[in-house]
C-alpha cells in the first residue's frame, strides 16, 4: 500500500514534466503551422507595409541587430569591470556586499521598469530621443546583472595557482588580472555575454516604453535613428485584427527564434572549445 | 611609485563600474518618484490607492488604481496555481527520483522553456490556448485572464523548479538516509523530510515567482485585453498594471500631461510591490544558506 502511493506520486510528478514538454512542443508546432507558409526571402528583405502580403521584417531585423550589438558593446566592459572588482578586489568589504545585494535585487526588477528608467533618463534627461542609442543603453542596464553574474563564475574557474605564479614573478595585481586571469576566463565571459544578449533580444516591454515606434518604414542607419525591433514588430502584427497579419506575426516569431537558436549555438560552441582548451 | 598609483586608479575605475548598479537602483527610484510626486499633486493618494475606477484616458477621468491591481493579482494568481504545484512536483522528481539520464534530458528543455521570449508566449496564449479553452468554456471572451494566466504559469515553472531543486539538493543527505533507515519510502522522505528541510529555500523560490508574474508584461498585453475592470471573473477582458503602461506608451499621449504621469505612478507601485517581494525572497534564501553551512 505504502509503495503504491509512492508509485502514484512518482507518476504524477513525471506527468507534470510531460505537460511542460508537451506545451513546448505545442507552441513550436503551432507557430510553425501558422508562419512557415509566410516565410520567404521576400519576407526577410521587405520593409513594413500596410498590406500584410507585402510586409516584411527587414527593418525590424536590422533594428534588433543594431540594438543588440550596441548593447553588447556597453554591457561587456561594464559587466566585466564590475565582476572583476567584486571577485578580485572587494571580496570581503561591506561596500562590495552592498553592491552584490543590489545587483541580485536589480536582476529581479521587471523589465518594464527599466523601460520607464530609460524613458526618464536616456530619452528625456539625456536627450537621446527615441533612438537606437537610448534603446541599447536601456537594454545594457537590463542585461548587466546577468553579465556580472556569469563573468564572476568564469573568473572563479581560473585556478588560484595561475595567480600565485604570476605574483611570484613580480607581477602586480592588475597585471595578473589583465595578462593571466582575463584571457583565461574570456571564452567563459563571452559565453555568458551571448546568453544574456539572447535574453535581451527577445525583450519587448522596455523598448515599447521608451517609445520605439511600431511603424518604421526604413532600417536604422546610425545610433540616432528611430527604430523598431523584431519583438515589437511581432507584437504590432499580433494586435491587428486581420488574420493575414497574424500569419506575419508567426513568421516573425520563427525569424526571432532562429536568431535566438543561432546565438545559443554560438554560446555552446564557445563553451565546448573553452573546455577542450582547459583540458589540454 | 608610478605603478602603484596606476594600480590605485584601476581599482577606483573598477569600483566605479561596480557602483553603477547602485546608481541604476537610485535612478529607477528617482525617475519614478519625481513623476509620481507630480502626479500626486493633482490626484490625492487616497483616490489613487482606493478608487475603484481607472479611466485616465476618458473625458470623465478617474484615477483609482484598484482595477489594475486586481487584474494583475488575478492573472498572477492563476499563474501561481499552475506554476507552484507543477514546479514543486517537477523539482521533487528531478531532485529525489530522476535518474541522471532523465535529468540531463529534461533540464535543457526547461531552460528552453524559460528562454522563449514573452511576446511568443503572448502569441501562443492568444492564438492557441484561448481558442482551446473556448471549446471548454463557450462563454469565455477572446481576451481574458485565464489563458494568459495559464501560459504565464508554464513560463514561470522552470524558475520555480530549478530554484526549488537547488534548495532540495542542498539538504544534507544524512537527513534522507536517516529517514530511509527508519523505513520511510521515497515519497515519505521527499515530502516529509526533504521538502520541510528545504522550506525556506522553496518559499524564496515561490516569492520570486510571484514577483516575476506581477511584473510580466507582454503575455497580458497581448492576451488579456485593455479594459480595466474590478473583477474576479477569469473569462472577461481586463487590464494589468504592466499592460496599462504598454497601452499608454503605444499611444501618442503628450509628455508632461497627467495621463502621461499615470504610467510612472503605476510603475512606482509595481516597483514597490516587486522590490518588496524580492527583498523577502533574498532574506529567506540567506537564512536557508545559514541553516546548512
Amino acid at each position: 500500500m505504502k509503495h503504491r502511493a509512492d508509485l502514484a506520486f512518482r507518476v504524477v510528478a513525471m506527468a507534470t514534466l510531460v505537460v511542460a514538454l508537451v506545451t513546448l512542443g505545442a507552441l513550436i508546432i503551432d507557430v510553425m503551422a501558422d508562419g512557415a507558409g509566410r516565410l520567404s526571402w521576400q519576407f526577410l528583405t521587405s520593409l513594413a507595409s500596410r498590406r500584410p502580403e507585402d510586409a516584411g521584417i527587414y527593418h525590424a531585423l536590422a533594428g534588433s541587430i543594431w540594438v543588440i550589438v550596441l548593447t553588447g558593446l556597453f554591457a561587456l566592459p561594464l559587466g566585466v569591470a564590475s565582476a572583476v572588482y567584486l571577485e578580485e578586489y572587494g571580496t570581503a568589504s561591506r561596500l562590495a556586499r552592498f553592491i552584490e545585494i543590489n545587483i541580485s535585487n536589480l536582476a529581479a526588477v521587471p523589465s518594464i521598469i527599466y523601460g520607464l528608467l530609460g524613458l526618464g533618463l536616456f530619452v528625456r534627461t539625456m536627450n537621446m530621443g527615441r533612438s537606437v542609442l537610448a534603446g541599447a543603453c536601456t537594454l545594457a542596464l537590463l542585461a548587466l546583472p546577468v553579465v556580472i553574474l556569469s563573468t564572476r563564475e568564469a573568473l572563479r574557474t581560473v585556478p588560484k595557482s595561475i595567480r600565485e605564479a604570476s605574483y611570484a614573478l613580480g607581477a602586480t595585481k592588475w597585471q595578473t588580472i589583465w595578462y593571466q586571469v582575463l584571457p583565461m576566463a574570456f571564452p567563459g565571459i563571452l559565453t555568458g555575454l551571448i546568453l544574456s544578449l539572447s535574453r535581451a533580444i527577445g525583450e519587448t516591454a522596455p523598448l515599447i516604453t521608451i517609445g520605439a515606434l511600431t511603424y518604421i518604414p526604413f532600417a536604422p542607419d546610425s545610433v540616432w535613428s528611430p527604430f523598431t525591433v523584431l519583438p515589437i514588430q511581432i507584437f504590432n502584427w499580433v494586435s491587428r485584427p486581420q488574420a493575414a497579419f497574424k500569419e506575419n506575426a508567426a513568421a516573425g516569431i520563427l525569424v526571432l527564434m532562429a536568431l535566438l537558436l543561432a546565438m545559443n549555438a554560438a554560446a555552446v560552441f564557445l563553451r565546448d572549445r573553452f573546455q577542450q582548451q582547459g583540458r589540454s | 611609485m608610478q605603478p602603484r598609483r596606476f594600480e590605485r586608479l584601476i581599482e577606483f575605475l573598477l569600483l566605479a563600474a561596480a557602483a553603477l548598479s547602485v546608481f541604476t537602483t537610485a535612478g529607477i527610484i528617482l525617475v519614478l518618484a519625481v513623476e509620481t510626486i507630480e502626479f500626486l499633486r493633482e490626484v490625492s493618494i487616497v483616490e489613487f490607492l482606493t478608487g475603484t475606477e481607472w479611466t485616465p484616458l476618458f473625458a470623465n477621468r478617474h484615477f483609482g488604481v484598484l482595477p489594475l491591481v486586481a487584474g494583475t493579482l488575478l492573472v498572477s494568481g492563476i499563474a501561481m496555481l499552475v506554476a507552484l504545484p507543477m514546479g514543486l512536483l517537477a523539482a521533487v522528481y528531478l531532485s529525489e527520483y530522476a535518474p541522471d539520464g532523465v535529468r540531463r534530458l529534461v533540464k535543457p528543455v526547461l531552460e528552453v522553456l524559460a528562454g522563449v521570449p514573452t511576446v511568443v508566449y503572448g502569441y501562443f496564449a492568444l492564438m492557441f490556448v484561448t481558442p482551446l479553452l473556448q471549446r471548454v468554456f463557450p462563454q469565455m471572451s477572446g481576451f481574458n485572464a485565464l489563458s494568459p494566466g495559464i501560459v504565464m504559469g508554464i513560463m514561470i515553472l522552470p524558475l520555480v523548479s530549478s530554484l526549488s531543486e537547488d534548495a532540495m539538493r542542498a539538504v544534507p543527505s544524512g537527513l534522507r538516509e536517516g529517514a530511509y533507515a527508519l523505513g520511510a519510502t521515497r515519497m515519505q522522505t521527499a515530502l516529509q523530510v526533504v521538502v520541510p528541510a528545504a522550506f525556506s529555500g522553496i518559499t524564496a523560490a515561490f516569492i520570486l515567482a510571484v514577483s516575476r508574474a506581477v511584473g510580466e508584461t507582454m503575455i497580458v498585453a497581448i492576451a488579456a485585453g485593455q479594459q480595466p475592470r474590478l473583477t474576479a471573473n477569469p473569462f472577461v477582458p481586463l487590464e494589468t498594471m504592466t499592460a496599462y503602461i504598454v497601452q499608454v506608451s503605444l499611444g501618442d499621449t503628450p509628455q508632461g500631461t497627467l495621463e502621461y504621469r499615470t504610467i510612472f505612478a503605476v510603475g512606482m507601485l509595481l516597483f514597490l510591490m516587486t522590490f518588496g517581494l524580492n527583498l523577502v525572497s533574498t532574506w529567506l534564501r540567506e537564512r536557508f544558506r545559514e541553516e546548512y553551512s
